[in-house]
């Protein structure tokens, strides 16, 4: 029967509504696809009339949370390697703020300097992330995936707010990352 | 020297090196798929170009948007400038801002820390 589908539909419909969620996508983040997010979120919220500091706020986290995936999305070990870039992908807004959130599987070799990272940046305030920007932007070269090492950094210098990351275990070497960056509204109003 | 004249796209600015109309011109907003493969002849012309440059080099910067990986390739091309500068040439940066956008002015000011050339901060 046909109608397990309906009620998964139906269901998700209404936890998209009462978690607010904009948008929602669950597969490879392509290039399309960043084009298209980031067009469909700057029409909402020139049409929400939202000032324009955060409007490039908003888009500029979107960029570089799609291009993480896009960049260092893995795949569960022994699968096939052309299905990297995949990953979840969320926008939901509240009366106050904004939520970009990206999830994506990295193996576990990589999940001591993710910590790393995600710990010593939501340890420095404003000037302290100018500062590990600046050097990154120095030392920092094009990596073979194509990053420069400073999205992350930058993500939480134009959101304000720590990082909220969770690694889920999903695997015997993997787990799901899961960032979440909040992205307060009513502070310019 | 020939010129490079590349339209803006979506993802990607609009660039103007002219030697010959002595016009230096980045502008738009870049996030390509792969910065590094845009960038990449843009740099090799500018060190090609820097060999033997104009008297006069203002490069005009007029993004309203880049990602961080092109902000890394900027930086790049921001360094060949400074290299110029230190075997004498006569260059200026000027950095085009919204008067709104903080970020943009921002990015401007730590551009200017970063490297050795005279640099203008320049709102409209």
């Amino acid at each position: 029967m046909n109608e397990i589908f309906h009620d998964y539909v139906f269901d998700f419909y209404r936890k998209m509504k009462i978690n607010q969620i904009n948008l929602i996508y669950e597969g490879e983040v392509t290039h399309q696809i960043t084009k298209a997010f980031t067009a469909l979120t700057e029409e909402n919220m020139a049409k929400d009339a939202e000032p324009n500091a955060l409007q490039m706020k908003v888009f500029h986290i979107i960029v570089e949370s799609l291009q993480n995936i896009s960049k260092h999305a893995q795949n569960l070990k022994g699968v096939k390697d052309d299905l990297k870039g995949i990953g979840t992908f969320l926008v939901a807004k509240s009366l106050t703020d904004y939520f970009i959130i990206a999830g994506n599987i990295v193996h576990s070799d990589d999940l001591g300097i993710m910590k790393d990272l995600l710990q010593k940046i939501n340890k420095l305030d404003k000037k302290g992330l100018k500062l590990l920007h600046k050097e990154q932007m120095k030392q920092g070269k094009i990596s073979e995936r194509g990053g420069a090492g400073l999205g992350l950094i930058d993500i939480a210098r134009k959101s304000g707010n720590p990082l909220s990351y969770e690694f889920k275990q999903i695997g015997d070497d993997a787990y799901f990352f899961i960032l979440t960056t909040q992205i307060t509204r009513t502070k310019n109003k | 020297m020939n010129s490079i004249k590349i339209e803006s796209q979506e993802d990607t600015p609009k660039i103007v090196f002219d030697p010959e109309n002595n016009i230096f011109e980045i502008s738009g907003r870049s996030l390509p798929e792969d910065a590094s493969l845009f960038y990449e002849p843009i740099i090799e012309w500018l060190k090609e170009y820097a060999e033997n440059p104009n008297e006069n080099t203002d490069l005009h910067i007029k993004m309203n948007y880049f990602n961080t990986a092109s902000s890394k390739l900027l930086l790049d091309i921001l360094m060949i400038m400074e290299d110029m500068v230190e075997a004498g040439n006569n260059c200026i940066i000027k950095w085009f801002y919204d008067e709104d956008d903080e970020d943009m002015e921002e990015a401007g000011e730590e551009y200017s820390e970063l490297i050795d050339v005279p640099f203008e901060l320049v709102t409209y």
